[in-house]
Protein backbone atom coordinates (compact mmCIF):
# COMPACT_ATOMS: atom_id res chain seq x y z
CA UNK A 1 0.00 0.00 0.00
CA UNK A 2 1.20 3.33 -0.57
CA UNK A 3 1.84 5.71 2.23
CA UNK A 4 1.86 9.42 1.97
CA UNK A 5 5.06 11.07 2.79
CA UNK A 6 5.05 13.81 5.42
CA UNK A 7 7.70 16.56 5.40
CA UNK A 8 8.70 18.61 8.31
CA UNK A 9 9.45 22.44 8.25
CA UNK A 10 10.26 23.84 11.51
CA UNK A 11 6.85 23.43 13.24
CA UNK A 12 4.88 22.09 10.60
CA UNK A 13 4.24 19.17 9.36
CA UNK A 14 3.81 19.15 5.34
CA UNK A 15 1.59 16.41 3.80
CA UNK A 16 2.12 16.93 0.22
CA UNK A 17 -0.74 14.54 -2.03
CA UNK A 18 0.52 13.48 -5.01
CA UNK A 19 -1.21 10.40 -5.52
CA UNK A 20 -5.02 9.46 -6.11
CA UNK A 21 -6.03 8.80 -3.06
CA UNK A 22 -7.48 4.86 -1.95
CA UNK A 23 -9.72 4.97 1.01
CA UNK A 24 -6.99 2.87 2.70
CA UNK A 25 -4.15 5.37 2.01
CA UNK A 26 -6.10 8.09 3.69
CA UNK A 27 -6.51 5.80 6.52
CA UNK A 28 -2.55 5.15 7.08
CA UNK A 29 -2.23 9.65 6.77
CA UNK A 30 -4.12 9.67 9.34
CA UNK A 31 -2.49 7.05 11.41
CA UNK A 32 1.18 8.29 10.68
CA UNK A 33 -0.02 11.93 10.74
CA UNK A 34 -0.75 11.72 14.65
CA UNK A 35 1.92 9.99 15.12
CA UNK A 36 4.31 12.67 13.95
CA UNK A 37 2.59 15.10 15.28
CA UNK A 38 2.69 13.73 19.03
CA UNK A 39 6.61 12.91 17.88
CA UNK A 40 7.71 16.23 16.54
CA UNK A 41 5.63 18.72 18.69
CA UNK A 42 4.36 20.09 15.72
CA UNK A 43 2.08 23.38 15.75
CA UNK A 44 0.85 22.93 12.41
CA UNK A 45 -0.13 20.81 9.87
CA UNK A 46 0.01 21.79 5.76
CA UNK A 47 -2.52 19.30 3.57
CA UNK A 48 -1.43 20.34 0.18
CA UNK A 49 -3.84 18.83 -2.41
CA UNK A 50 -2.73 21.02 -5.64
CA UNK A 51 -2.12 18.14 -7.45
CA UNK A 52 -5.33 16.10 -6.22
CA UNK A 53 -7.94 16.38 -9.58
CA UNK A 54 -10.42 13.79 -7.61
CA UNK A 55 -12.01 13.95 -4.44
CA UNK A 56 -14.93 11.82 -2.83
CA UNK A 57 -16.99 12.66 0.09
CA UNK A 58 -14.64 10.18 2.00
CA UNK A 59 -11.64 12.44 1.09
CA UNK A 60 -13.75 15.26 1.97
CA UNK A 61 -14.25 13.89 5.63
CA UNK A 62 -11.08 13.07 5.99
CA UNK A 63 -9.84 17.07 5.77
CA UNK A 64 -12.46 17.41 8.62
CA UNK A 65 -10.85 14.19 10.83
CA UNK A 66 -7.32 15.18 10.33
CA UNK A 67 -8.19 18.82 11.33
CA UNK A 68 -10.42 17.94 14.84
CA UNK A 69 -7.49 15.52 15.57
CA UNK A 70 -4.73 17.79 15.14
CA UNK A 71 -6.44 19.87 17.29
CA UNK A 72 -6.50 17.78 20.10
CA UNK A 73 -2.75 17.57 19.79
CA UNK A 74 -2.87 21.68 19.56
CA UNK A 75 -1.98 21.78 15.91
CA UNK A 76 -4.11 23.64 13.58
CA UNK A 77 -4.14 22.11 10.32
CA UNK A 78 -4.90 23.72 6.68
CA UNK A 79 -5.57 22.79 3.48
CA UNK A 80 -3.91 24.51 0.79
CA UNK A 81 -3.94 24.54 -3.30
CA UNK A 82 -7.46 23.51 -3.78
CA UNK A 83 -8.25 23.06 -7.43
CA UNK A 84 -11.51 25.09 -8.26
CA UNK A 85 -12.88 22.17 -9.78
CA UNK A 86 -12.38 20.63 -6.19
CA UNK A 87 -13.92 23.53 -4.52
CA UNK A 88 -16.88 22.93 -6.89
CA UNK A 89 -17.32 19.40 -6.12
CA UNK A 90 -16.91 19.78 -2.55
CA UNK A 91 -19.56 22.29 -2.39
CA UNK A 92 -21.87 20.23 -4.19
CA UNK A 93 -21.48 17.31 -1.96
CA UNK A 94 -22.35 19.60 0.95
CA UNK A 95 -18.95 19.84 2.52
CA UNK A 96 -17.95 22.69 3.49
CA UNK A 97 -15.11 21.45 5.83
CA UNK A 98 -16.20 23.42 8.97
CA UNK A 99 -13.17 23.78 11.24
CA UNK A 100 -10.69 23.57 8.29
CA UNK A 101 -8.68 26.21 7.48
CA UNK A 102 -7.61 26.76 4.05
CA UNK A 103 -5.04 29.10 1.96
CA UNK A 104 -4.78 29.34 -1.26
CA UNK A 105 -1.20 28.12 -1.58
CA UNK A 106 1.65 26.87 0.48
CA UNK A 107 3.37 30.12 0.55
CA UNK A 108 0.21 31.59 1.75
CA UNK A 109 -0.52 28.22 4.20
CA UNK A 110 2.73 29.13 6.04
CA UNK A 111 2.17 32.60 6.74
CA UNK A 112 -0.96 31.80 7.95
CA UNK A 113 0.64 29.30 10.58
CA UNK A 114 3.78 30.78 11.33
CA UNK A 115 3.42 34.43 11.84
CA UNK A 116 -0.15 35.86 13.88
CA UNK A 117 -1.40 37.66 10.70
CA UNK A 118 -5.10 37.54 11.47
CA UNK A 119 -5.60 39.81 8.09
CA UNK A 120 -4.73 36.92 5.73
CA UNK A 121 -7.64 34.28 4.90
CA UNK A 122 -8.58 34.24 9.20
CA UNK A 123 -12.39 34.08 9.39
CA UNK A 124 -12.81 32.11 6.47
CA UNK A 125 -13.95 29.01 8.66
CA UNK A 126 -13.81 30.16 11.71
CA UNK A 127 -11.56 33.00 14.13
CA UNK A 128 -8.04 32.56 15.34
CA UNK B 1 -31.82 0.05 -77.00
CA UNK B 2 -33.00 -3.21 -77.03
CA UNK B 3 -31.71 -4.68 -73.81
CA UNK B 4 -32.53 -2.16 -71.80
CA UNK B 5 -34.94 -3.52 -69.67
CA UNK B 6 -35.70 -0.11 -67.60
CA UNK B 7 -33.35 0.28 -64.58
CA UNK B 8 -30.12 1.64 -66.69
CA UNK B 9 -31.49 4.60 -68.38
CA UNK B 10 -31.46 7.69 -66.40
CA UNK B 11 -27.80 6.93 -65.04
CA UNK B 12 -26.81 6.42 -68.71
CA UNK B 13 -28.69 9.76 -69.52
CA UNK B 14 -27.11 11.76 -66.76
CA UNK B 15 -23.59 10.38 -67.84
CA UNK B 16 -23.85 11.17 -71.32
CA UNK B 17 -25.76 14.67 -70.80
CA UNK B 18 -23.65 15.24 -68.25
CA UNK B 19 -22.53 18.94 -69.50
CA UNK B 20 -26.12 19.91 -70.65
CA UNK B 21 -27.84 19.04 -67.22
CA UNK B 22 -25.04 20.47 -65.37
CA UNK B 23 -25.09 23.73 -67.30
CA UNK B 24 -28.81 24.33 -66.93
CA UNK B 25 -28.38 23.36 -63.38
CA UNK B 26 -25.95 25.89 -62.48
CA UNK B 27 -27.92 28.55 -64.96
CA UNK B 28 -31.09 27.65 -62.58
CA UNK B 29 -29.24 28.09 -59.51
CA UNK B 30 -27.52 31.13 -60.54
CA UNK B 31 -30.78 33.18 -61.05
CA UNK B 32 -31.85 31.86 -57.59
CA UNK B 33 -28.72 33.01 -55.66
CA UNK B 34 -29.14 35.84 -57.60
CA UNK B 35 -24.86 37.09 -57.41
CA UNK B 36 -24.07 36.07 -53.46
CA UNK B 37 -21.92 33.77 -54.86
CA UNK B 38 -19.79 33.71 -57.87
CA UNK B 39 -20.88 31.72 -60.99
CA UNK B 40 -17.68 29.78 -60.99
CA UNK B 41 -17.59 28.85 -57.13
CA UNK B 42 -21.16 27.49 -57.56
CA UNK B 43 -20.09 25.82 -60.42
CA UNK B 44 -17.32 23.44 -58.45
CA UNK B 45 -19.50 22.92 -56.00
CA UNK B 46 -22.49 21.39 -58.52
CA UNK B 47 -20.52 19.28 -60.53
CA UNK B 48 -19.05 17.80 -56.80
CA UNK B 49 -22.62 17.11 -56.08
CA UNK B 50 -23.40 16.11 -59.62
CA UNK B 51 -20.36 13.62 -59.43
CA UNK B 52 -21.80 12.17 -56.25
CA UNK B 53 -25.55 11.95 -57.51
CA UNK B 54 -24.25 9.94 -60.75
CA UNK B 55 -22.18 7.73 -58.81
CA UNK B 56 -25.90 7.24 -56.33
CA UNK B 57 -28.44 7.00 -59.35
CA UNK B 58 -25.45 4.25 -60.45
CA UNK B 59 -25.60 2.48 -57.13
CA UNK B 60 -22.91 2.83 -55.33
CA UNK B 61 -23.60 2.52 -51.90
CA UNK B 62 -20.46 4.59 -50.24
CA UNK B 63 -21.44 7.55 -53.01
CA UNK B 64 -25.32 7.81 -51.24
CA UNK B 65 -23.31 8.40 -47.99
CA UNK B 66 -20.55 10.95 -49.26
CA UNK B 67 -23.53 12.67 -51.33
CA UNK B 68 -24.76 13.14 -47.95
CA UNK B 69 -21.90 14.82 -45.99
CA UNK B 70 -21.67 16.95 -48.99
CA UNK B 71 -24.91 18.74 -49.14
CA UNK B 72 -24.72 18.98 -45.61
CA UNK B 73 -21.55 20.75 -45.54
CA UNK B 74 -22.96 22.79 -48.50
CA UNK B 75 -25.83 23.99 -46.53
CA UNK B 76 -23.92 24.36 -43.71
CA UNK B 77 -21.84 27.05 -45.47
CA UNK B 78 -24.98 28.43 -47.27
CA UNK B 79 -26.71 29.01 -43.67
CA UNK B 80 -23.67 30.58 -41.62
CA UNK B 81 -24.08 32.86 -45.29
CA UNK B 82 -27.64 34.23 -44.75
CA UNK B 83 -29.15 31.82 -47.06
CA UNK B 84 -32.66 31.12 -46.74
CA UNK B 85 -33.47 27.59 -46.19
CA UNK B 86 -35.74 27.51 -48.98
CA UNK B 87 -32.86 29.17 -51.17
CA UNK B 88 -30.63 26.16 -50.73
CA UNK B 89 -33.27 23.81 -51.07
CA UNK B 90 -34.57 24.77 -54.51
CA UNK B 91 -31.14 24.93 -55.36
CA UNK B 92 -31.02 21.37 -55.07
CA UNK B 93 -34.62 20.60 -56.50
CA UNK B 94 -33.74 22.82 -59.82
CA UNK B 95 -31.61 19.58 -60.26
CA UNK B 96 -35.11 17.99 -61.44
CA UNK B 97 -35.99 20.61 -64.13
CA UNK B 98 -32.62 19.97 -65.50
CA UNK B 99 -32.96 16.68 -65.82
CA UNK B 100 -36.94 16.50 -66.68
CA UNK B 101 -36.13 18.75 -69.82
CA UNK B 102 -33.04 15.92 -70.84
CA UNK B 103 -35.57 13.07 -69.80
CA UNK B 104 -38.62 15.11 -72.09
CA UNK B 105 -35.73 15.06 -75.10
CA UNK B 106 -35.29 11.76 -75.68
CA UNK B 107 -38.55 10.82 -75.88
CA UNK B 108 -38.78 7.33 -73.88
CA UNK B 109 -41.21 6.53 -71.10
CA UNK B 110 -39.23 3.67 -69.20
CA UNK B 111 -36.75 7.23 -68.71
CA UNK B 112 -39.89 8.84 -67.10
CA UNK B 113 -41.10 6.09 -64.96
CA UNK B 114 -37.34 6.34 -63.86
CA UNK B 115 -37.31 9.85 -63.39
CA UNK B 116 -40.25 9.79 -60.48
CA UNK B 117 -37.96 7.51 -58.62
CA UNK B 118 -35.44 9.26 -59.27
CA UNK B 119 -37.42 12.81 -58.32
CA UNK B 120 -38.34 11.34 -54.84
CA UNK B 121 -34.72 10.52 -53.83
CA UNK B 122 -33.72 14.70 -55.22
CA UNK B 123 -36.48 15.05 -52.83
CA UNK B 124 -35.05 13.34 -49.55
CA UNK B 125 -31.39 15.60 -50.47
CA UNK B 126 -33.38 18.62 -50.13
CA UNK B 127 -34.85 17.77 -46.84
CA UNK B 128 -31.02 17.14 -45.91
CA UNK B 129 -30.64 20.73 -46.70
CA UNK B 130 -33.14 21.78 -45.22
CA UNK B 131 -32.70 19.93 -41.81
CA UNK B 132 -28.86 20.38 -41.84
CA UNK B 133 -30.02 24.32 -42.18
CA UNK B 134 -31.75 24.38 -39.15
CA UNK B 135 -29.03 22.36 -37.05
CA UNK B 136 -26.60 24.76 -38.28
CA UNK B 137 -28.57 27.60 -37.11
CA UNK B 138 -29.45 26.09 -33.75
CA UNK B 139 -25.59 25.62 -33.51
CA UNK B 140 -25.11 29.57 -34.08
CA UNK B 141 -27.36 30.53 -31.57
CA UNK B 142 -26.17 28.37 -28.88
CA UNK B 143 -22.10 29.12 -29.53
CA UNK B 144 -23.65 33.31 -29.29
CA UNK B 145 -25.63 32.06 -25.87
CA UNK B 146 -22.27 31.15 -24.66
CA UNK B 147 -19.72 34.08 -25.81
CA UNK B 148 -22.90 36.00 -24.08
CA UNK B 149 -22.68 34.22 -20.84
CA UNK B 150 -19.12 34.92 -20.91
CA UNK B 151 -19.60 38.34 -21.49
CA UNK B 152 -21.62 38.73 -19.28
CA UNK B 153 -19.46 37.37 -16.42
CA UNK B 154 -16.52 39.76 -15.70
CA UNK B 155 -13.89 39.10 -13.23
CA UNK B 156 -12.27 41.99 -12.65
CA UNK B 157 -9.21 43.06 -10.07
CA UNK B 158 -10.07 45.92 -7.80
CA UNK B 159 -6.77 45.78 -6.16
CA UNK B 160 -3.84 43.43 -5.58
CA UNK B 161 -5.55 40.31 -4.07
CA UNK B 162 -8.65 41.92 -4.62
CA UNK B 163 -11.00 40.65 -7.56
CA UNK B 164 -14.08 42.04 -8.15
CA UNK B 165 -17.38 40.29 -9.79
CA UNK B 166 -20.02 42.71 -10.97
CA UNK B 167 -23.43 40.81 -11.42
CA UNK B 168 -25.68 42.41 -13.87
CA UNK B 169 -28.91 40.75 -14.82
CA UNK B 170 -30.98 37.55 -13.90
CA UNK B 171 -28.58 35.01 -12.12
CA UNK B 172 -29.99 31.70 -13.59
CA UNK B 173 -28.11 28.36 -12.78
CA UNK B 174 -26.33 28.59 -16.21
CA UNK B 175 -24.59 31.77 -15.43
CA UNK B 176 -24.20 31.10 -11.83
CA UNK B 177 -22.34 28.08 -12.61
CA UNK B 178 -19.91 30.38 -15.06
CA UNK B 179 -19.51 32.85 -12.47
CA UNK B 180 -18.14 30.39 -9.68
CA UNK B 181 -15.91 28.88 -12.07
CA UNK B 182 -14.31 31.84 -13.60
CA UNK B 183 -14.28 33.80 -10.27
CA UNK B 184 -12.30 30.05 -8.74
CA UNK B 185 -10.45 30.03 -11.65
CA UNK B 186 -9.06 33.68 -11.76
CA UNK B 187 -8.05 33.44 -8.07
CA UNK B 188 -5.50 30.79 -8.62
CA UNK B 189 -4.26 32.57 -11.93
CA UNK B 190 -3.80 35.78 -9.40
CA UNK B 191 -3.69 34.42 -5.94
CA UNK B 192 -6.41 36.77 -4.42
CA UNK B 193 -7.25 36.42 -0.97
CA UNK B 194 -10.34 38.41 -0.79
CA UNK B 195 -13.17 38.50 -3.56
CA UNK B 196 -15.95 41.41 -3.60
CA UNK B 197 -19.45 39.36 -5.21
CA UNK B 198 -21.32 43.05 -6.59
CA UNK B 199 -25.03 42.59 -6.85
CA UNK B 200 -26.38 45.73 -7.69
CA UNK B 201 -27.20 44.82 -10.97
CA UNK B 202 -29.39 42.20 -10.08
CA UNK B 203 -32.65 43.32 -10.46
CA UNK B 204 -34.28 40.20 -7.60
CA UNK B 205 -33.21 37.90 -5.40
CA UNK B 206 -34.79 34.38 -4.67
CA UNK B 207 -33.95 31.23 -2.87
CA UNK B 208 -32.30 30.04 -5.84
CA UNK B 209 -29.92 33.23 -6.68
CA UNK B 210 -28.95 33.12 -2.91
CA UNK B 211 -28.21 29.28 -3.29
CA UNK B 212 -25.92 29.76 -5.85
CA UNK B 213 -24.22 32.74 -4.09
CA UNK B 214 -23.80 30.69 -1.36
CA UNK B 215 -22.09 27.87 -2.91
CA UNK B 216 -20.19 30.15 -5.13
CA UNK B 217 -18.73 31.48 -1.31
CA UNK B 218 -18.35 28.17 0.23
CA UNK B 219 -16.40 26.78 -3.24
CA UNK B 220 -13.60 30.27 -3.02
CA UNK B 221 -13.65 29.61 0.75
CA UNK B 222 -12.29 25.96 0.40
CA UNK B 223 -9.78 27.57 -1.47
CA UNK B 224 -8.64 30.45 0.98
CA UNK B 225 -10.42 33.23 0.13
CA UNK B 226 -12.62 35.63 1.62
CA UNK B 227 -15.89 36.86 -0.01
CA UNK B 228 -18.06 39.46 0.50
CA UNK B 229 -20.98 40.32 -0.80
CA UNK B 230 -21.78 43.87 -1.54
CA UNK B 231 -25.08 46.04 -3.36
CA UNK B 232 -27.36 45.03 -1.43
CA UNK B 233 -30.16 47.03 -2.31
CA UNK B 234 -33.10 47.97 0.41
CA UNK B 235 -35.78 46.16 -1.77
CA UNK B 236 -33.35 43.22 -1.74
CA UNK B 237 -32.46 43.16 1.85
CA UNK B 238 -36.57 43.24 2.83
CA UNK B 239 -36.74 40.25 -0.32
CA UNK B 240 -34.12 38.23 1.53
CA UNK B 241 -35.73 38.79 4.69
CA UNK B 242 -39.38 38.23 3.80
CA UNK B 243 -37.72 34.89 1.85
CA UNK B 244 -35.68 33.90 5.66
CA UNK B 245 -32.43 33.24 3.66
CA UNK B 246 -29.92 33.08 5.57
CA UNK B 247 -26.69 34.44 4.45
CA UNK B 248 -25.04 32.63 7.43
CA UNK B 249 -21.80 34.16 8.47
CA UNK B 250 -21.17 35.83 5.42
CA UNK B 251 -20.01 39.60 5.08
CA UNK B 252 -22.29 41.81 3.39
CA UNK B 253 -22.21 45.61 2.39
CA UNK B 254 -24.42 48.07 1.16
CA UNK B 255 -22.37 49.41 -1.36
CA UNK B 256 -19.27 48.55 -3.22
CA UNK B 257 -17.49 50.96 -1.75
CA UNK B 258 -18.17 49.47 1.80
CA UNK B 259 -17.00 46.34 0.58
CA UNK B 260 -13.70 47.18 -0.99
CA UNK B 261 -13.03 49.31 1.94
CA UNK B 262 -13.73 46.10 4.06
CA UNK B 263 -11.18 43.69 1.75
CA UNK B 264 -8.34 46.30 1.85
CA UNK B 265 -8.57 47.19 5.69
CA UNK B 266 -8.33 42.65 6.09
CA UNK B 267 -5.80 42.33 3.77
CA UNK B 268 -3.70 45.12 6.31
CA UNK B 269 -4.04 48.14 4.00
CA UNK B 270 -5.24 51.02 5.85
CA UNK B 271 -7.91 53.34 4.26
CA UNK B 272 -7.31 57.08 5.94
CA UNK B 273 -10.73 59.02 5.44
CA UNK B 274 -12.74 56.20 4.44
CA UNK B 275 -15.47 56.79 1.21
CA UNK B 276 -18.89 57.58 2.30
CA UNK B 277 -17.80 57.61 6.23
Amino acid sequence: MERVPILKIGQVLLVSIQVDLQDQTVLALQEDLADRIVRTGARGVIIDITAVDIVDSFIGRMFATIASMSRLMDAETVVVGMRPAVAITLVELGLSLGGVRTALDLEKGMRLLGAPLPTIGSGAVDGP
Amino acid sequence: MSKATGDARLPELLRSRRDVILDRWVDLVVAGVRGRITESELRTELSELYGLIERATGGEREAAGELRAALTEISRTRARQGFSPSETAVSVFSLKQAVLEQVGAIEDVAAYAEFAAFSSEIDDLGLVTFETYAAAREQVIADQTEQLLELSTPVVKLWDGILGVPLVGTLDSARAQVVMETLLERLVETGSQFAVIDITGVPAVDTEVAQHLLKTVMAARLMGTDCVISGIRPQIAQTIVALGIEFGDIPTKASLADALEWALERSGTRVVGGAGA
